[in-house]
């Protein structure tokens, strides 16, 4: 235990000072410990940035915290939190409901179910006010509003009677910060509050977050995976890896300075805005071109009515040269997606072109789209979803091709080849789907596109659902495809630091319409839309430039394969 | 991977494996029925009205000297041929439907649906009465009388895991790789949505059994089998009289009915979690 990473700056009394925590998980586990041997504080008036990869168990440790571990599974298998010098996993239950949202409080990921479908957003405020305060009817109801007005909702009269479904994400997160703080609490924990939010929304939230712990000075445990927002908010960072702490400092340390060679890896896999690949001059004919392509949806309606129209795409047009990436960057409902679905034929769009090669696809029928399939293959964003459980891998690369009549052996030969192509062992296609980890399996989808022999991929967010390091494995293998065998690409992004990075040509998308589109280079550096500007603006964590020391490693890893 | 990991999880339910080692021995009965009890079960075996026990007739014998035990054994037979086979022919029809309607959705799941609902309106039984009276009650026709009243709740099974099913990204995957329609029903869509159906389906045959002693009761069974419906419905007048007439068949149809029952839940238990996984 002499090596655990020791924590410099602690005040006399620290808020939360947790001691040797360990976390049990039940047997056939993939470890025995979620959390082992974990030890740091946190200070009044101070945030605290724990992060690490998925299943570092960072979460769980928050979840020991409010005593939300999934009991009797998962357990406080030794040492102590100490809040105030009280023990809260030896404290009597009661005892610990009374500090539970009172004096700690906790925001959630997923604003969308962390709120009770069924109760007016006030009355959910409300409860946690008649539980903890002394507060009464008239009393409490004025409270409520006063904090969703201090969170920055409008209207808070009226939006406390409304039902969680009428807010937006951003809303719903923002009723839950001022759930959890109806209190006052003296430490609030986040559990990656902004993760599933856009990117501009998570620029308020962060602000808001980072107003309300200043204004009320209190203790922030901040959990997320995301170095840029760390980099916006941190007083001081905890790295955590398979439960361990690997690395405890002030941020400026951790961040510029890091020690611990994981913490030196994970940061120099975060994408970065600034640098952009040498520009190619575009080649030949273009390979796509979309003109005007319309799209609207209806949503619910049935036998006898029409849903409520959602406009999804209207007037795209876009250009797509051989060997050209061409990334298609907007925050969710914004069309992108359905842009990249129309141009592999899942969507049939309700007007415009489509010309692949100077074919219309729109307006060939079913048998007559077929031969362009192949030249057009799409990777999709769940790797746990995209692929068939029941088949194995192999099957499910080899699929394509014999339904375009190659003969089985030979495909299931191909198969093999290409998985060596993209970094895995032969041996993997007689393996099914379950046995690969998320980074596996989507190289596994980008096998089974290759397989086609196409001439565009359509990426849509192929790396949203993987972490850092592995994102930046996947973007190195699509890359190194891209070059040898002259793909031309649709990226299709949320995040823009990672359209930075391996496009040529950037598209922003709002609204179903495409706001803005030139050189990666010139969209960064001279973005001429307002919206744009307001993109790139809300990147977390802009002012950080990753250490020169590790860029280097990053650079060297880029040319080596 | 999956045979270790189904028996396991079926095992894990004590419940489950009670309800087979039941399920196996009226399979036993029913196969063995011929070395067992020889001869035809309707047949005077011994005197009228013997109490069990007697003599000659383990469980008794009814008002015709008919031997109980031997009865239950051959209708064993009937029970299980009819509720696997009415069985079988509705899933046939409600699969196919289901996946049909939840595949194209639109139009075509507007119509299907329409045309199951026809069928769910009417209430099971009488529908079965109704057809198995108008064509004259046989084997054939009382299974198909089962299969055409109980294929619904299937097709809407189907249709649900397919509607699901089919906006997964495997499944578009499927399609931009330009594998035909039929090929991603069979091979891509359907192994994914098979669990809940072979649980459901296990819980059908005891319905189907269950439907079968009832028609029997009325009268509608068919007139050459030996079955337990039969047998109960032939008792109840002398119920006072002579218990073991009905009670006997009466207790075959709840312990199959019940062993089935355990079964399916041990199946649900058995799928339920690998498709948990799975899913992911």
């Amino acid at each position: 235990m002499a090596s655990l990473p020791q924590d410099s700056a602690t005040p006399a009394v620290p808020l939360l000072d947790v001691r040797g925590l360990s976390v049990a998980l039940p047997d056939g586990a993939d470890r025995p410990f979620a959390v082992e041997g974990l030890s740091f504080t946190l200070n009044p008036d101070e945030i605290l940035c724990m992060v690490g990869e998925s299943g570092s168990g960072k979460s769980m440790t928050a979840h020991a915290m409010m005593g939300l571990l999934p009991k009797p599974h998962v357990r406080v298998a030794g040492g102590s939190l100490l809040f105030k010098g009280r023990d809260l996993v030896t404290l009597p239950e009661a005892e610990q409901r009374r500090l539970r949202g009172g004096r700690i409080a906790m925001i959630f990921q997923e604003p969308m179910t962390a709120l009770n479908p069924l109760m007016r957003v006030g009355d959910q405020i409300e409860e946690s006010l008649r539980a903890h305060t002394a507060l009464r009817g008239a009393e409490r109801r004025r409270r409520v509003v006063e904090m969703l007005d201090s969170v920055g909702l409008p209207n808070p009269a009226e939006l406390s009677r409304a039902y969680p479904f009428r807010l937006s994400g951003g809303q719903r997160q923002r009723v839950m910060i001022a759930m959890a703080l109806a209190c006052e609490p003296d430490i609030l924990i986040a559990d990656e509050p902004t993760t599933a939010l856009d990117v501009t929304t998570q620029k308020q939230i962060l602000d808001l977050i980072r107003s309300i712990q200043a204004r009320r000075r209190m203790g922030l445990m901040f959990i997320t995976h995301d170095f840029g927002v760390v980099a916006e908010i941190a007083d001081r960072v905890a790295v955590m890896r398979q439960g361990r702490l690997v690395e405890i400092g002030a941020a400026d340390e951790v961040l510029n300075r890091p020690r611990h060679p994981y913490t030196r890896a994970l940061i120099g896999a975060v994408p970065h805005g600034i640098s952009h690949r040498p520009e190619e001059p575009r080649r030949g004919e273009p390979l796509l071109v979309a003109e005007k392509v319309c799209k609207t949806f209806h949503v619910g309606g049935g036998l006898f009515r029409a849903g409520k129209p959602v406009v999804a795409g209207e007037d795209i047009s876009l250009t797509i040269h051989p060997g050209e990436t061409v990334g298609l960057v907007g925050e969710s409902g914004s069309g992108k997606s359905t842009l990249g679905r129309s141009i592999v034929g899942l969507i049939r769009p309700d007007g415009g072109r489509i010309l692949f090669q100077g074919t219309d696809l729109l307006s060939l029928s079913r048998r007559g789209f077929r031969p362009y399939r192949r030249a057009v293959q799409m990777v999709f964003q769940d790797p746990y979803a995209s692929l068939n459980p029941r088949h194995t891998v192999g099957d499910i690369i080899a699929q394509g091709p014999v339904a375009f009549g190659e003969s089985t052996a030979r495909a299931r030969e191909r198969a093999r080849e290409l998985l060596r192509l993209v970094g895995l062992d032969a041996s993997a296609a007689a393996r099914y789907p379950h046995e690969f980890s998320g980074g596996q399996r989507q190289r596994i989808s980008i096998a089974r596109a290759l397989a086609m022999e196409p001439k565009l991929l359509v990426a849509d967010e192929p790396v949203s659902a993987l972490d850092v390091s592995v994102q930046r494995q996947v973007l190195d293998l699509l890359e190194d495809i891209r070059k040898r065998l002259g793909l031309a690409m649709l990226f299709i992004t949320h995040d823009l630091r990672i359209a930075a990075q391996i496009c040529d040509t950037i598209a922003v998308m709002r609204r179903g319409r495409i706001v803005e589109m030139g050189s990666a280079r010139q969209v960064f550096s001279d973005p001429r839309d307002g919206y744009t500007r307001s993109l790139l603006d809300a990147i977390p964590g802009k002012a950080w430039q990753i250490p020169a020391e590790l860029r280097q490693t990053q650079a060297v890893a880029e040319a080596a394969p | 991977m999956t045979n270790r990991d189904f028996w396991r999880g079926f095992a894990r339910n004590k419940g489950a494996v009670l309800g087979l080692l039941l399920l196996l021995a009226v399979m036993a009965l029913a196969a063995f029925a011929d070395i067992l009890f020889p001869g035809d079960p309707w047949e005077m075996a011994t005197a009228p009205f013997q109490p069990p026990l007697s003599g000659d007739a383990l469980l008794g014998s009814d008002m015709l000297g008919r031997d109980i035990a031997a009865g239950i054994a051959h209708g064993a037979r009937v029970s299980l041929v009819i509720g696997l086979i009415s069985t079988a022919v509705a899933l046939l029809i409600g699969v196919t439907l289901g996946a049909v309607a939840g595949f194209h959705g639109g139009w075509v799941d507007d119509a299907v649906m329409r045309f199951t609902e026809l069928f769910q309106t009417i209430p099971n039984f009488v529908l079965a009465v109704v057809l198995v009276a108008i064509f004259t009650p046989s084997l054939t026709t009382i299974v198909i009388a089962i299969a055409v009243v109980s294929w619904p709740p299937l097709a809407r099974l189907a249709r649900a895991e397919f509607l699901s099913l089919r906006s997964r990204e495997f499944v578009q995957a499927a399609v931009t790789t330009g594998q035909s329609n039929l090929t991603i029903i069979l091979r891509q869509i359907l192994p994914n949505s098979l669990s809940p159906i072979i649980v459901s389906a296990s819980l059908m045959v005891a319905t189907a059994i269950l439907l079968e002693s009832s028609l029997s009761f009325l009268g509608l069974g068919d007139p050459n089998a030996m079955s337990w419906g039969y047998m109960v419905g032939a008792a109840r007048t002398m119920i006072r009289q002579a218990w073991w007439m009905s009670f006997f068949p009466g207790i075959a149809i709840v312990l199959t009915v019940l062993s089935l029952n355990l079964v399916g839940e041990g199946l649900n238990d058995a799928l339920n979690p690998k498709l948990a996984r799975s899913r992911g």
